[in-house]
């Protein structure tokens, strides 16, 4: 349904946010894409939306979504799509509300303008959508302002706005960072609801390797604005290919399997701003297996029938290794 | 919203008490109202009898009880100049003041806001450099140069308007520009940095998401919230425009409360000076407590304030 290939984002010419990032999302499948702060997670997204500031320039081989062309749809026939057939939810939900209008008005402005619909119609439809959220006594809620509201209700309200027009996909970027533990949970089942029931196809942010193990069918690892591997959430986890994702993996405590006391991984340095026309592996000077052929040309290199890593290593390097 | 309106009116009351107060003691600090009033040529017996007269001769806090009993009844006095009750004096010239300051602020409202979000929406180009530098311009330049200039290029050259007087509409166009002139530099700073601050916002980001119009983004999401620091800026210039219209109303000769003060400044003529002051004073407590309201109506936030 959405299938990006060869994304390239640069700000002003001096920063390569993204580097030739691809990735895909069909029809009921969630897939996160994740990494460390910095590595154009969030610039990917927006991407897609075309939502990026000014000053961006965005290009790519492919961008499409649902056989439509994005990189050649007009500014306005966009904005016929976003919030209609692809809708967006944001990591802060303390600020992505406006604080004049209503919930109810707000909510019900994206069925009006996509669709038409008369007020009294995408209230009712406003209404359900929040009971579906979770929010009890919706009819209050619409009559409520932002500021009203807790973090996890916003976020849920910006939730049930994303879905008001049956969207096909929702982009969500880090929808659970600012909210509590409990409230966090209540947002990720949310969304695995959404996910079985309406068949949404789900292109999740986060950094966190915890939300991902509880609802990825695919996860993406981005570093330094490259995917460096893509492979099924139970694939990934059990045999990790690129050295990046290992470090990640090392760097996450694993009940009965991590000994107390024991120190957790981590990954030296941090991620490198990319100027343009930057060749070879980003990860090489952080990386333990870097050799001189990382400065050249990475090849990807396929581990599975969906599973590929982008690395000049061998793709049954980490077998020989335990081998050794 | 009930307890925030409470607070306002209790908050206008006392500037309302304080500005009274003032009023009362600016003119008695001038120097000796009696032989003021007398003029150079009046012997210590003349004196004596304007002072009784007058009712100067009384202790300062009984004139000044005096004064607050009659003010808020509207009893202003008898203007030692004109022979006249100072609030019909007032009354007569209010409309006309009140009129040029309106006229004045929708001019200002009708080029600062749209060159405001133009400049914005276009933050960092041309058209944003040139807007803000000729709202420098504009605020460096004096009032009464500029009314100078209006007069001579559109009244005797072009003879487009008339030049002085009160009476038609046409008198009040060139006094009415060189009044916006002098706000807009303020309103369309305000609506600029407003709009920036909000088009950067979070809640903009979602507008777009959810692929509204360019327009309902600008109209709808970005200017209710840029318009809150407009708004109080508004109330505050159209509050400078009705008392600083003293200085384009003398230009033009127009004849309101601004061109009155002046009169009675230069004779001395404290009751109606006085009264000027407070009722100059009373409509911009009214505007700020107006301004606030209209905020309260535009940022649900402040109503639980």
């Amino acid at each position: 349904m959405l299938d990006v290939r060869g994304l390239r984002v640069e700000f002003g010419g001096r920063t390569a946010a993204v580097r030739g990032a691809s990735l895909r999302v069909s029809k009921g499948e969630t897939h996160c894409l994740v990494g460390e702060s910095g590595c154009g997670k969030s610039v990917t997204a927006l991407a897609v939306m075309n939502l990026l500031a000014r000053g961006a320039k965005r290009d790519a081989e492919v961008l499409s979504f649902a056989g439509q062309d994005l990189l050649r749809l007009s500014d306005s026939r966009m904005s016929r799509l976003r919030g209609d057939r692809m809708a967006m939810i944001f990591q802060e939900p303390m600020t992505s509300l406006n604080p004049a209008y209503t919930v109810g008005s707000q909510m019900t402005e994206v069925l009006r303008r996509h669709r038409g619909t008369p007020r009294a119609q995408a209230v009712d439809r406003a209404a359900e959508l929040l009971g579906l959220v979770g929010i009890t006594a919706p009819g209050m809620r619409l009559g409520q302002y932002p500021h009203q509201l807790s973090g996890g209700l916003r976020q849920r309200v910006m939730i049930a706005m994303a879905l008001m027009c049956d969207p096909e996909l929702l982009v969500a970027d880090e929808p659970t960072t600012a909210l509590d533990v409990t409230v966090q949970a209540q947002i990720l089942r949310l969304l695995a609801t959404l996910r079985r029931d309406l068949g949404l196809g789900i292109l999740l942010i986060t950094h966190d390797l915890g939300v991902v193990a509880r609802v990825a069918d695919r996860v993406s690892v981005m570093y330094a604005g490259e995917v460096v591997e893509s492979a099924p959430t139970a694939e990934l986890f059990a045999a990790p290919r690129h050295p990046y994702t290992r470090g990640l993996l090392r760097c996450v405590p694993v009940p009965g399997k991590t000994r107390r006391g024991e120190p957790l991984g981590s990954i030296p340095g941090v991620v490198p701003r990319i100027p343009p026309g930057f060749r070879g592996c980003a990860f090489r000077d952080r990386c333990e297996h870097a050799a001189p052929n990382c400065a050249g040309a990475v090849p990807r290199r396929p581990a599975g029938p969906e599973h590929e890593f982008l690395c000049t290593l061998p793709a049954d390097w980490t077998l020989r290794e335990a081998a050794a | 919203m009930t307890l925030f309106l409470l607070r306002r009116l209790a908050v206008a009351l006392l500037v309302a008490m304080t500005v009274l107060t003032l009023s009362f003691m600016l003119t008695r600090l001038s120097g000796d109202l009696a032989i003021s009033i007398a003029g150079p040529n009046a012997t210590q017996q003349d004196v004596e009898l304007i002072r009784r007269a007058y009712g100067l001769d009384r202790p300062l806090i009984v004139q000044y009880l005096d004064w607050i009993g009659r003010a808020v009844v509207g009893d202003f006095g008898t203007s030692y100049f004109f022979r006249e009750r100072v609030a019909g004096l007032i009354g007569q010239r209010l409309p006309v003041t009140i009129t040029l300051g309106l006229v004045g602020l929708a001019m200002a409202l009708a080029v600062a806001i749209p060159l405001g979000i133009a400049a914005a929406v276009r933050e960092g180009t041309w058209m944003d450099r040139t807007v803000m530098l000729v709202a420098l311009v504009g605020q460096a330049m004096p009032s009464f140069w500029l009314g100078l200039l209006l007069m001579v290029v559109l009244g005797l050259q072009l003879q487009l308007l008339p030049i002085s007087g009160t009476g038609s509409w046409e008198h009040y166009v060139m006094p009415g520009i060189v009044l916006a002139f002098s706000a807009i530099p303020a309103l369309m700073r305000l609506t600029r940095s407003g709009m920036v601050e909000a088009l950067s916002s979070d809640y903009i980001r979602t507008a777009r998401a959810k692929g509204l119009t360019r327009f309902s983004i600008l109209a709808k999401h970005a200017l209710r919230n840029a318009a809150i620091p407009v708004v109080s800026i508004a109330a505050v210039q159209l509050g400078f425009m009705l008392g600083g219209s003293i200085v384009i109303e003398t230009v033009f000769a127009l004849h309101g409360v601004g061109f009155l003060a002046w009169e009675s400044i230069s004779k001395n003529d404290f009751p109606v000076v006085q009264a000027v002051v407070l009722v100059l004073a009373l409509i911009y407590i009214a505007l700020t407590l107006l301004a606030d309201l209209l905020n309260a109506v535009l940022d649900p936030r402040l109503r639980a304030a």
